[in-house]
């Protein structure tokens, strides 16, 4: 840190090294989310119908199956930042570890399980079923 | 003060209940007809109309989602240093329910009541 100002001495030395990217990256999802989730709530209130051949078919086009990634992988981020402070906020001993690896794993699990189904819809759109 | 730990409440709801019941519509969008019957027949009875449970969780997420939406967009300018005047920051924290209320109903409204073939 060489012999700089005080605060360039301390700047970036907490325990963490680092602290705004949580904060920060919970905000630019946070941007994110409402673009997208205003874009889906608008569409899916617009379909004709919920039954399977509309919404698969709706979901088959390539400028639905990619908003709907994006917002999967903007919102699943976004609440695992989220959750991430909550159980901060109220687990204060071991749990608080094991809370953590299950919110990492049910992030991962729910988000790989929710692409590779918008993929697979996606991919095998005008094929038959 | 109640503003925040709604946006808590809706926040992990969400996360957690809506999460799940997204994938599962995913999942069974992708497997086909008969997942996709499945889902449809929890959350609505044969005419396509929501049954008790579809009312439930539809009604309890997308209020959710439109008060987090709402606290959320508070949220951003408090970040700025804006809004902490005590009146008015407790002013926009009661208009995010009255937003939360009035925009849950005008999405249901429009689905049950808004498309053209009833």
């Amino acid at each position: 840190m060489g012999n700089g100002t005080s605060i360039g001495r301390v700047r970036g030395l907490g325990p963490a090294k680092e602290g705004t990217h949580h904060w920060w990256h919970q905000r630019l999802t946070a941007g994110a989310n409402l673009v997208l989730m205003i874009w889906f709530v608008v569409s899916v209130a617009l379909l004709p119908a919920y039954d399977f051949e509309t919404v698969r078919h709706w979901m088959g086009q390539t400028q639905v199956a990619v908003p709907l990634i994006l917002l999967v992988a903007s919102t699943f981020y976004h609440f695992r930042l989220g959750l991430q402070v909550v159980i901060e906020d109220y687990q204060h001993d071991e749990t608080h570890i094991v809370l953590m690896i299950l919110l990492n794993f049910f992030t991962l699990a729910a988000g790989t399980t929710a692409i590779f189904s918008i993929l697979k819809i996606a991919f095998s759109a005008g094929a038959a079923l | 003060m109640a503003a925040s730990i709604t946006h808590r409440v809706t926040g992990s709801g969400m996360a957690t209940v809506g999460t799940l019941l997204f994938v599962w519509w995913l999942v069974a969008l992708a497997s086909g007809p008969a997942a996709y019957g499945l889902f449809l027949d929890v959350f609505t009875v044969k005419s396509g109309a929501l049954n008790v449970v579809g009312y439930i969780f539809g009604i309890g997420l997308t209020l959710s989602f439109f008060q987090h939406m709402s606290s959320g967009i508070r949220h951003l300018f408090l970040d700025q240093g804006a809004n902490f005047e005590l009146k008015a920051n407790k002013t926009t924290a009661q208009l995010t329910y009255v937003a939360a209320i009035v925009l849950t109903a005008a999405f249901w409204a429009f689905i049950i009541w808004g498309k053209t073939n009833g």
